[in-house]
């Protein structure tokens, strides 16, 4: 479904990303951990296609696209979704229109009939049950002062109800306690099948005691140091990213 | 110098002429009122850019060309106002500055509500109009005001009694362009008119008021060739008497070759909790100078401007808040959003008297530029005589955030859809403020019209 080749990430003259490879298989969920600063969220902003970022060199394949020359919202509607690790707050734009606009412009590009506000109210109503949010959220303006758990729940709630086939959650564990963290990991692991695959973008390794990964890649300055199964995170967990570091300094 | 003489000896001849049409039965109080208020505009002139107060603004335009009075108004057909009509409300009309007697409200206005005429009540109710007319909009120090009361005829008088609650918003019409003028009845001459408005507002009582300022196109509409402009000089008294709840909405969307100078001054006795919106989508040149003074313990404003400004539209915003008693509460939020070659002024003073101890006052100001070509002057400024007052303020000036447009766009949403929702999100923090649910519905409504390829209202709420 993904596959990333030798990408490297430059932000005013410095770069960040330098040259990173990585396959994702449909149905697979990839932990992408990795200590602060090292590059995790560069890499997830441009998946989703934030042109801040110069993309220097490196070929990034989509379901057999390139998706490095889709625009963002081409992006989004090809069902690449990033949960953000800092939700941005919209005054006076409410959650559930921005939502509603968000479906229909997928629905349009897929030749579908847009659905409608009764519809669609029913439909955000069933699906915010699920990342345990009271309805009155649908009333708000987007993450207008929503605590950083129930933003984050608000994204996931975008997830399930735009559907994508490749979710990139950045840091959605971050700062949240054990219940959300729990509702965040069912809405995840009930969202799993066979035609969808995902990046789970993580500092720490404590949400993959509730979401198992098929894989696990360590990202440290920039560079994927190291890759392998579920045991790797418990690795990281015991010791820390420094051992790690202090490997990859040679090679620098 | 000479040229502003010879307007001002235009006013002058003019008001010397104008015996008949309305004036001739005023009570004597307000022919010295419009007198004295004639000398002072004289006196006065208009104002140039040399003045603090108008050195964004030019009135040149208004003050270079010879407006006439209208002659009264010819019939309006109904359908023609039904898209400005605002369902469950009380609605009266004012075209080319006078009351349209057929269009008042009748049925179902509570005991004591009184919604007329203002050259009605003047003739009917003297004592009770004239203890408020003019007292608080001073002709002394700002020419409009007084050209505005030297030409005082008509508009219209609302008066709640004590203790009353009147559901139903009170809904006014003015009808800028629909008249002809006085003089030879020729349709082709520039038109000014003065409306005026007194709200007197009893204690404890509680009411809305719109003031929905429309041009009607076609008809009389004037165009570029015979000058190209109306001149609306629009006065608005409010009272709010002790404890009473007033909510004061105003809209101006007038047609874009309007010239529009309004005043609007409201006095607050204690505990009053006064809404006052200034929503301006229309008009070349305008003008908006909103007051209110807290003359009573415990008494609120919540003073809100949204201004929508693009093509080569001037809108200045001036408001004044005299804390002039201990324990008052100010919050002002003035939002604008500039296209095109359009200039918007915001300049708000906060004025904190010396007895006002325990002053609450925030003020907020914040533009949205949506073009490199727009331009925008934001000046706030606290007076503050008292030691005891908390009092922010603050304003900024930016365009669309592309941190949040990509928020939109990781989300499949275009460019414009995601434009027109970031801007239309923009006027609600105004918008919402608004206490009665229709009339906030219909002013979002034609605020979503104003909207870059806005056709509709944008259902968000
Ligand atoms: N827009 C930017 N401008 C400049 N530097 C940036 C920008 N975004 C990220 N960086 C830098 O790139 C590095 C990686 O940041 P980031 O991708 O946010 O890391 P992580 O998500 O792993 O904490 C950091 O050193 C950060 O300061
Ligand atoms: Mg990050």
């Amino acid at each position: 479904m993904l596959e990333i080749k030798n990408l490297h990430v430059s932000v005013e003259g410095t770069e960040i990303l330098k040259g990173i490879d990585l396959r994702v298989k449909a149905g697979e969920l990839h932990a992408v951990m990795g200590p602060n600063g090292s590059g995790k969220s560069t890499f997830a902003q441009v998946l989703a296609g934030r042109d801040t970022y110069g993309i220097t060199t490196g070929e990034v394949i989509y379901n057999g696209q390139n998706l490095l020359e889709l625009t963002p919202e081409e992006r989004s509607r090809e069902g690449v979704f990033l949960s953000f690790q800092y939700p941005v707050v919209i005054p006076g734009v409410n959650n559930t229109y921005f939502l509603q606009a968000a479906v229909n412009a997928q629905r349009k590009h897929r030749g579908e009939e847009e659905i409608d506000a009764v519809d669609f109210l029913a439909l955000i109503k069933e699906k915010i049950k699920l990342v345990q949010l009271d309805e009155g959220f649908l009333n708000r303006p987007v993450n207008e002062g929503f605590s950083g758990g129930e933003k984050k729940r608000n994204e996931i709630l975008q997830m399930l109800t735009l559907e994508p086939k490749l979710a990139i959650l950045d840091e959605t564990d971050s700062g949240l306690d054990i219940d959300a963290l729990k509702t965040i990991a069912e809405g995840v692991n009930g969202f799993r099948s066979p035609e969808r695959a995902f990046l789970v973008i993580t500092h720490y390794q404590r949400i993959l005691n509730y979401i198992e990964p098929d894989k696990v890649h360590v990202l440290v300055n920039g560079r994927i140091a190291r890759s392998g199964g579920p045991e790797l995170a418990h690795e990281l967990e015991e010791k820390g990213y420094g051992w790690i570091q202090a490997e990859e300094t040679p090679n620098n | 110098m000479t040229e502003t003489t010879a307007i001002n000896d235009f006013y002058r001849t003019t008001f010397e002429q104008c015996g008949q049409e309305g004036f001739l039965d005023q009570p004597e109080a307000v022919r010295q009122m419009r007198h004295s208020a004639m000398d002072r505009f004289v006196q006065l002139g208009f104002p140039t850019t040399r003045m603090e107060a108008w050195r964004n603004t030019s009135v040149e335009p208004v003050a270079a060309l010879e407006f006439h009075l209208p002659v009264e108004a010819s019939p309006i057909d109904p359908r023609t106002i039904e898209p400005f009509s605002l369902r469950d409300s009380f609605q009266a009309m004012v075209a080319g500055g006078r009351l349209v007697p057929d269009q008042l409200p009748h049925d179902g206005l509570p005991q004591g509500v009184v919604i007329r005429g203002l050259a009605d009540a003047l003739k009917r109710i003297p004592e009770q109009v004239l203890p408020h007319l003019g007292r608080y909009a001073d002709f002394n120090e700002q020419a409009f005001v007084a050209l505005n009361t030297a030409f005082l005829s008509d508009g219209v008088f609302i008066q709640v009694p004590e203790g009353t609650l009147l559901k139903q918003p009170i809904h006014v019409i003015y009808l800028s362009t629909h008249a002809t003028a006085l003089v030879n009845h020729n349709s082709q001459l520039p038109i000014i008119t003065h409306p005026r408005t007194l709200v007197v507002a009893g204690d404890n009582s509680r009411l809305t008021v719109i003031e929905h300022y429309v041009s009607l196109s076609g008809g009389t509409r004037l165009t570029e060739a015979n000058g190209g402009l109306t001149f609306t000089n629009a006065v608005t008294e409010i009272t709010a008497g002790a404890g009473s709840i007033v909510d004061y909405v105003r809209v101006q969307q007038e047609s874009d070759d309007a010239a529009h100078i309004a005043t609007v001054q409201t006095h607050q006795e204690s505990d009053s909790q006064v809404g006052m919106h200034t929503i301006t989508i229309g008009g070349k040149l305008v003008r908006n100078d909103v007051n209110t003074i807290l003359a009573g313990e415990g008494a609120e404003v919540a003073m809100n401007g949204l201004y929508l400004v693009k093509g080569r539209q001037h809108v200045d915003n001036h408001t004044r808040i005299d804390h002039a008693a201990p324990n008052c509460t100010s919050t002002e939020n003035y939002r604008g959003i500039m296209d095109d070659r359009g200039h918007g002024i915001f300049n708000g003073r906060i004025v904190v008297h010396p007895k006002a101890q325990k002053t609450n006052a925030t003020q907020s100001n914040r533009n949205m530029m949506l073009s490199d070509t727009a331009m925008v002057n934001t000046d706030p400024q606290l007076e503050i005589y008292a030691d005891d007052v908390k009092c922010t303020h603050g304003s900024t000036v930016g365009q669309i955030d592309e941190e949040t447009m990509f928020y939109f766009l990781s989300r499949g949403i275009d460019r414009e859809t995601a434009r027109r929702l970031l801007i239309h999100g923009f006027t609600q923090e105004i918008i919402s403020r608004i206490e009665a649910d229709s009339v906030r519905m219909s002013v979002d409504k034609l605020v979503s019209q104003w909207l870059p390829d806005g056709q509709d209202s944008i259902n968000v709420s």
